[in-house]
């Protein structure tokens, strides 16, 4: 039997590997929209996995919400990328750097 | 649970401002580009109608509805109409600004009317998934806005950093909503608040939600050291956007603070109180030190709005009626003020100037001495100085402070203020005393001079007379 706990974990250790992706990868700009995913995966692994032992369906209608909200999300980080790339030609996240103070 | 109709009539003005949007969305296609206007038109048309909704249908009493989801009460009545008036406002003021770049175009004012609608929603929000829903909006229409100008390379960059933390702040936030379901088994902060009553520190998943819930909340502040987004978005992005995201969406997230902070997690108030002190002293110390080496204007209002932020915290770590009613005064007070300073700054940067260096600011005072006269006003209330509004918001938080012990912060905070006090100065020294490159009076268009001056005037006055909107704020918490 898989207990609550292994749930917790998982999306601990997911949400920690996407935390640390955003803030380790120096090199593409996609990769920080994949983390973004991850992290909203592991939240939505808490929710149905903290549902389900609590016998509460409440937490599987926020998941709906979020992946809905994940999605528009996506479509928006992607325009912004586009007409980054447009811009400069480049999607290194090294080369962000016109802003500065 | 069923649904009745009478729950409508409480998401009157929700729906009414949505109606506007769409209506906005749709006219927009009908329309060539000398017709723009009516976009404008409509857009302010249906915020006052929004704004004449909501007081109307204010009173004393509280109607939850929706099973629970949605909160109509004082608080929520003015925190929405001041929202409202400055959305107004910033469709005045960015108008000029936006035309001559040919940006004036229906989704610039169909995104800053969903971005309302989602702070109208943050506001009224009664559970996380309300919270949650008015948040994704209000952002998700603001990464756009930040990039709105496509062309240019600064506005790209800011508004993908922005997209980037943004969404790690509400991955945190959702992460600890998450833990805070799985520890009380409810969504509706009625019933978190009451596990949490029951409960409190004993259990472990509640203390772990509330760290990470904070984080989240911290971030859509800018509070240090979560404010990467906030100087590089301000300094990016257009100036309407900036002078919108800098006001209007400040408000919100005080709403958000205290909805999530006071009336659910409310029973954990001595542990976020000091987490919150830690911020509070970083966001005033960085923000005003850093702001003095900015050259850039935007930047340096951005470092003015963290270290305003740390003050909002104070009032907030107070844990006093009395601290909550000056973190909402203070909340309020600074977004008008925001919204003036910016303002002038969107209203001069007509006929090919883009107001970017401080040195643009130059010898104002003899291209529009009434422009020159309301910014120095903003600035001086930014620094505290009275009979501007600034001051009052300023000693109420202190005082609340004070009045639980903590004398050593409120010492703090007042070294700090005045050390901030130079880099305001420092503005209406250039206004003043130096010369312009180009003295060429402005023309400004006659509404937005009649709204800076009205935004002017209520600093000042609330200023000499803030007992009327401190008595709403203290009512707001008394209930």
């Amino acid at each position: 039997m898989i207990a609550l706990s292994d749930y917790l974990l998982l999306a601990g250790l997911m949400f920690a590997i996407a935390v640390a992706g955003i803030f380790i990868n120096r090199k593409n700009v996609i990769i920080l929209l994949m983390c973004i995913e991850l992290m909203l995966l592991a939240v939505n692994i808490n929710f149905v996995a903290f549902s389900h032992f609590l016998g509460d369906t409440a937490g599987q209608v926020f998941v709906f919400f979020i992946l809905t909200v994940a999605a528009a999300e996506a479509a928006i980080g992607l325009a912004i990328l586009v007409i980054l790339f447009r811009g400069r030609q480049t999607i290194n996240v090294d080369e962000l750097d016109l802003l500065k103070g | 649970m069923p649904f009745e109709t009478a729950f409508l009539a409480t998401v009157l003005p929700e729906l009414i401002l949505l109606a506007t949007a769409c209506a906005v969305l749709v006219l927009d296609l009908y329309l060539n580009d000398e017709q723009r206007g009516w976009n404008h038109n409509l857009a302010i048309l249906g915020l006052a109608a929004t704004l004449g909704t909501v007081g109307l249908l204010s009173n004393n009493g509280v109607t939850i509805a929706f099973s629970g989801s949605f909160i109509r009460d004082p608080f929520g009545d003015l925190l929405k109409g001041i929202i409202l008036i400055l959305t107004i406002f910033t469709f005045v003021y960015s108008r000029d600004y936006m035309r001559e770049r040919g940006l004036w175009v229906g989704e610039y004012h169909v995104l800053v009317l969903f971005a309302t609608l989602g702070m109208l929603i943050m506001v009224s929000a009664h559970s996380f998934l309300t919270l949650y829903l008015g948040l994704e909006l209000l952002a998700l229409c603001l990464y756009p806005l930040v990039a709105f100008d496509r062309d240019s390379k600064p506005g790209a960059e800011a508004a993908m950093k922005y997209f980037v933390l943004g969404a790690l702040g509400s991955g945190m936030l959702l992460y600890g909503i998450s833990m805070l379901y799985g520890a009380t088994g409810s969504f509706g902060f009625a019933d978190v608040a009451e596990v949490v009553n029951a409960e409190g520190l004993e259990n472990k998943i509640l203390v772990f939600g509330l760290v990470f819930v904070l984080i989240g909340v911290a971030f859509k502040f800018g509070a240090v050291p979560f404010h990467m987004w906030l100087p590089d978005v301000y300094q990016g992005a257009p100036m309407p956007v900036v002078l919108f995201l800098a006001s209007a969406p400040k408000i919100a997230a005080f709403a958000m603070a205290t909805r999530i902070l006071i009336d659910s997690l409310g029973a954990l108030q001595a542990d976020w109180g000091e987490i919150l002190m830690i911020l509070a002293i970083l966001s005033i110390g960085l923000g005003n030190v850093v702001a003095i080496a900015q050259t850039n204007i935007k930047r340096m209002l951005a470092y003015s709005t963290i270290s305003h932020v740390g003050f909002i915290f104070l009032g907030l770590l107070a844990g006093t009626q009395e601290g909550y009613a000056a973190a909402m005064f203070y909340t309020v007070v600074y977004a008008l003020m925001a919204a003036g300073a910016f303002g002038v700054l969107a209203m001069i940067s007509i006929n090919g100037l883009e107001v970017e260096q401080l040195d643009d600011l130059k010898g104002l005072n003899d291209r529009d001495a009434w422009l020159a006269a309301m910014l120095a006003l903003m600035m001086f209330s930014m620094a505290g100085v009275p009979p501007a509004v600034g001051f009052f918001a300023k000693l109420l938080v202190l005082d609340a402070v004070v009045s639980v012990g903590l004398t050593w912060l409120a010492v703090v905070a007042v070294v700090f203020s005045i050390i901030g006090a130079f880099y305001y100065l420092r503005v209406i020294k250039l206004l003043y005393f130096d010369k312009a490159a180009d003295s060429t009076p402005l023309r400004l268009a006659g509404d937005a001079k009649i709204a800076i001056t009205v935004n002017g005037l209520a600093v000042l006055l609330l200023g000499i007379f803030p007992a009327s909107l401190l008595g709403i704020c203290n009512a707001a918490f008394s209930g």
